[in-house]
């Protein structure tokens, strides 16, 4: 969609790390809690209490910072940003302003066809706010639960690159798949594990210059992200085009009024008076926990898409279901590797065979909790599935009944395939004697075949799988029954 | 001897031989604290129940057999500012007025792990901000030397306390002199180590880059006794020196001869009281006798301390002072919205000069001004470090007066809150650069009011100042203690 505008987007992507506990303290980390009940006098910001840095939380920074391209600083600053509101116990954040842990680096992103790399501005620490519930009681209330208040984020900002509401989708889908894939995030949008505002600006196509923008915040699904952002541009240049100016202010995402609405502007925006936080001294990082943090860098699923592709003989399609979640990767990557193994596959054949089984039989037996998954069958099972397969001994066919057995009652293949008997009968001699018995019975149609109704073949094949109960061979069948029948074919 | 003029040691071996037991000893103190702390002020809530129940731990432990240490059953009193789980703990503030900790500071954790008893907590100026400790939300604190005169502050409580024998010793906290200046004022000893020696978990903080909790007591020996249970690394505090605590005991009776003490000479010097500089050459004198190296140093930018420090302590209390809005615990005043209970509450919570303060560190920190205030004083701080790390190239210790002078009088500087901060101006170059340093208690002045010299060291060099100040307090001919308090001094 062409516009008469140019959308100028940047977006902030506050992404909370995946570890047991705060970033200043001891308390667990994990959602769900009841109210008030993962805290302790640092993070509630009691008198007297002091914030100690959660090393693996900064190791996770790291990774994820390496996994993006960015330059790790070896002594970054934790800085305080002051403002007063309930959901900060010490009404400041410890963050980092001048010094961040992590700048430049960059997301490639994909729209069509077409990929581009959008450049990241920096990215640094900070513990998220607790959590503010609203409209309690008489409606008047609001009540703030401090289990969320402490968890170390890490706060991604992409430079304004983007150029429309797709390109913006795009990002946050990849960016949410690499930090997934990296082991730092569950990527729970619905949890808030993941967020993030966007800074949408618009101008005259050509202009370089940059123009006020408005921050949107609330976007917690990717099926808005395009569309709050589309409004917005559309809202602004409505605007301009009006002979007003845009206000820089903070807007939020209404879902059900699909539009965006003004939270508070800019103008009362505040003077965090940022100053280098006091009680934690320079945050130190030296080459061996940059090269620690690098040995946990997996391949990304960019890659990882690329050498399916080009080594495991999937389609793009298939690479971007089987990279959908790091589970699913995973066990992909097991299949493949045991059916190379185990069937002396080629590789491609190997991955194309384990995708489009996959994707028809196991999926709806993935069920994904964060960056779990429980998968019903395991990987070895799938294997010696599939192999019996390869192996003729059982059709595709049949694989699915078998494998709706394995699922129910966790059996191993070959154990179901022998105790319903259903190998596959490919000797030609057993098969020659059903073919002919079935050829003699329909000699009708065997007549009206051998007349040149040579579609009548699926009949012949029809029956001798009935009366084989499906077990025989289907390949083989055919070529008998095309020897049998005979005539011109 | 009255055990209000007993040294810990005294005290412990009579405990440990069983001749006087800890609740003995606890009850003394309580019926001290009140007959005498009324016209003092000196604490604001005594725990007698609690510090009866500490005591008789003790005594069934060590009847038990079970080895003790010096500080077991030693009646202790602990600043307001830090943290006594299940005790009020109200930095002498209205905004904390009533609020319990659910914890203990790490300090108060040694101690009692010790088997000290803690007795209460003491009155100070609210949150650590003043010099006389008039500045409390209760009642301002006396010296015992002199009613109508100020104990100093903000420790002002801990070192009347001492003074007036209501505790053995005292825990007080020293940001800018805090513990030193009012030892000086009412003639006891007082500690502020190492930044970073002693854990500041749980002390409720002022200025985070100068807070340390020091003891006060009668003499060095009972001070080193309390250090040297309280420091030591904590994990729980970021900012802490990464080593063990070390036993400061070990360096008492060390020879000082060879010492070489730097004796200060500043410009600041002209403006002291007679009898301040009198006691100064004293000090040197015995210093001398004893055998130490006496050289002239200066400290070129030390007339920029109290600029610095009045720019950095606000600066960072403006933010640590944030968290006191009512909305999880303290006072709360109520109003129609979020921004009106705020203001409210914090407009009644806080006494005038905390809102000072605050208001001061909050504009040194805004934007357009940072640079200028904040990040600049920063740097003098590094130049005053600096200085230090010159002089100490050609001395040990460094001696000066604690204090302009004696204690002045109740109500004599409230009013100009200036002329409260240069009182200041000779402790808070230490605290600036993180440094150790002791005020001990070396004369009199003309009208019988205490005078304290600072003995100030390079980092972590607290066991070599004890020693000093050992040697000086032996080699003063007697004792002074605040007359009417004690049998032996009418």
């Amino acid at each position: 969609m062409t516009t008469a505008y140019e959308t100028v987007i940047g977006l902030e992507v506050h992404c909370q790390l995946l570890t047991k506990s705060k970033l200043f303290c001891g308390c667990p980390s994990s959602y769900g809690a009841e109210p008030n009940s993962q805290v302790c006098p640092v993070c509630l910001g009691l008198p007297g209490a002091l914030p100690v840095p959660n090393k693996r939380a900064v190791g996770m920074a790291i990774r994820a910072a390496l996994a993006l391209g960015c330059t790790v600083r070896e002594r970054s600053v934790f800085a305080r940003k002051n403002y007063f509101y309930p959901d900060m116990s010490t009404n400041y954040q410890i963050s980092q302003f001048e010094l961040p842990l992590n700048e430049g680096g960059g997301l490639e992103i994909e729209v069509g066809s077409r990929t581009r790399m959008i450049e990241i501005e920096r990215i640094h620490m900070e513990e998220d706010a607790a959590k503010n519930l609203h409209g309690i009681g008489s409606g008047t209330a609001t009540l703030v639960d401090f289990n969320r208040g402490g968890t170390p984020l890490i706060e991604i900002v992409g430079k304004p690159d983007l150029r429309s509401g797709e390109e913006a989708e795009s990002y946050l889908k990849r960016m949410r798949e690499l930090l997934m894939f990296c082991g730092v995030t569950d990527g729970n949008l619905e949890e808030g594990s993941f967020r993030c505002d966007a800074n949408v600006s618009v101008r005259p196509h050509g202009q370089s210059e940059l123009t006020t923008r408005a921050e949107l915040k609330n976007i917690n699904s990717f099926r808005f992200v395009r569309k709050a952002i589309e409004y917005e541009a559309a809202r602004q240049w409505a605007v301009v085009t009006s002979g007003g100016a845009v206000v820089q202010e903070t807007r939020t995402w209404l879902e059900g009024q699909e539009k965006t609405v003004s939270m508070r502007t800019k103008e009362e925006a505040m003077d965090y008076r940022y100053f280098p936080d006091p009680d934690l001294p320079p945050l130190v990082v030296d080459r061996e926990e940059i090269t620690a943090a690098a040995a946990d860098v997996p391949e990304l699923p960019v890659a990882k898409r690329a050498r399916y592709v080009a080594e495991l003989g999937l389609t793009s399609a298939d690479a971007v279901v089987m990279t959908g979640h790091p589970q699913t990767a995973a066990y992909f990557e097991e299949v493949c590797a045991g059916l190379i193994r185990v069937s002396d596959l080629a590789p491609s054949k190997a991955g194309k065979r384990a995708a489009n089984f996959i994707q028809t039989e196991i999926m709806r037996h993935i069920r994904v909790e964060g960056l779990n998954a429980e998968i019903a069958v395991s990987a070895n099972d799938v294997v010696a599935l599939l192999a019996l397969v390869v192996a003729s001994t059982i059709s595709g066919k049949q694989a699915k009944v078998v494998l709706a057995e394995m699922v129910e009652s966790g059996k191993g293949p070959q154990a179901i395939v022998d105790e319903k008997g259903l190998a596959q009968v490919s000797d030609s001699g057993e098969l020659l004697k059903i073919i002919e018995t079935v050829v003699a019975e329909f000699s009708s149609q065997a007549e009206s075949y051998r007349g040149g109704k040579t579609g009548l073949l699926g009949f012949f094949v029809g029956k001798v799988m009935q009366a084989t109960s499906g077990s025989a061979n289907p390949r083989v069948v055919n070529e008998l029954l095309r020897k049998t029948l005979g005539g011109d074919s | 001897m009255s055990y209000a003029l007993q040294s810990v040691e005294a005290l412990a071996s009579q405990l440990s031989s069983f001749e006087l037991t800890a609740r003995q000893l606890t009850e003394y103190f309580l019926e001290r604290i009140e007959r005498l702390d009324g016209e003092l002020g000196a604490f604001l809530c005594v725990d007698r129940d609690g510090a009866i129940r500490q005591a008789d731990i003790v005594d069934s432990r060590r009847k038990a057999g079970e080895p003790l240490g010096l500080l077991a059953g030693i009646p202790v009193a602990v600043k307001d500012n830090i943290c006594t789980q299940g005790l009020a703990t109200t930095c002498a503030s209205q905004i904390l007025d009533g609020y319990i900790p659910p914890y203990d500071a790490t300090v108060v954790e040694r101690l009692r792990g010790a088997g000290a008893v803690i007795l209460g907590k003491l009155n100070m100026d609210e949150f650590a901000m003043g010099s006389s400790n008039e500045n409390s939300s209760y009642r301002s604190v006396a010296n015992p030397w002199n009613v109508e005169f100020s104990p100093g502050g903000s420790s002002g409580g801990a070192a009347a306390a001492v003074a007036a024998g209501l505790c053995v010793v005292a825990l007080g906290s020293d940001t800018g002199g805090s513990v030193r200046q009012p030892g000086s004022f009412c003639g006891v000893t007082a500690i502020k180590p190492t930044y970073g020696r002693v854990s500041r978990y749980g002390l409720v903080a002022f200025a985070s880059s100068l807070d340390q909790v020091g003891p006060l007591a009668k003499n060095v020996r009972d001070a080193a006794v309390v250090l040297k249970e309280i420091a030591g690394v904590d994990e729980r505090d970021a900012t802490c020196v990464q080593s063990a605590s070390e036993d400061y005991l070990a360096e008492f009776g060390v020879n000082v001869s060879g010492l070489r003490v730097g004796v200060l000479r500043t410009a600041l010097n002209e403006s002291c009281h007679p009898d301040m500089l009198r006691v100064f050459e004293e000090s040197q004198v015995r210093l001398q006798n004893l055998g130490c190296e006496l050289v002239d140093v200066e400290l070129p930018h030390l007339r920029y301390g109290v600029a610095a420090y009045y720019l950095v302590a606000p600066a960072e209390a403006s933010s640590n002072l944030a968290r006191f809005d009512g909305m999880r615990y303290g006072k709360r005043v109520a109003a129609d919205d979020l921004a009106e209970t705020y203001a409210r509450t914090r407009d009644e919570g806080f006494g005038a000069e905390v809102k000072r303060r605050i208001m001061l560190g909050t504009y040194a920190l805004s934007a357009g001004y940072y640079d200028a205030y904040y990040l600049k004083a920063q740097r003098v701080r590094t130049l005053i470090r600096q200085d230090y790390a010159r002089v100490f190239e050609r001395c040990d210790v460094v001696l000066s007066p604690t204090a302009p002078g004696p204690a002045f009088r109740l109500g004599a500087k409230i009013g100009d809150p200036l002329s409260m901060y240069v009182e200041d101006a000779f402790a808070l170059p230490p605290s600036l650069a993180g440094l150790p340093a002791i005020s001990t208690p070396a004369g009199l002045s003309s009208d019988g009011l205490p005078l304290g010299v600072q003995l100030t060291g390079p980092a972590l060099s607290e066991g070599r100042l004890i020693a000093t100040a050992d040697a000086l307090e032996h080699a003063r001919a007697a004792r002074d203690f605040a007359p009417g308090y004690f049998e032996e001094c009418p």
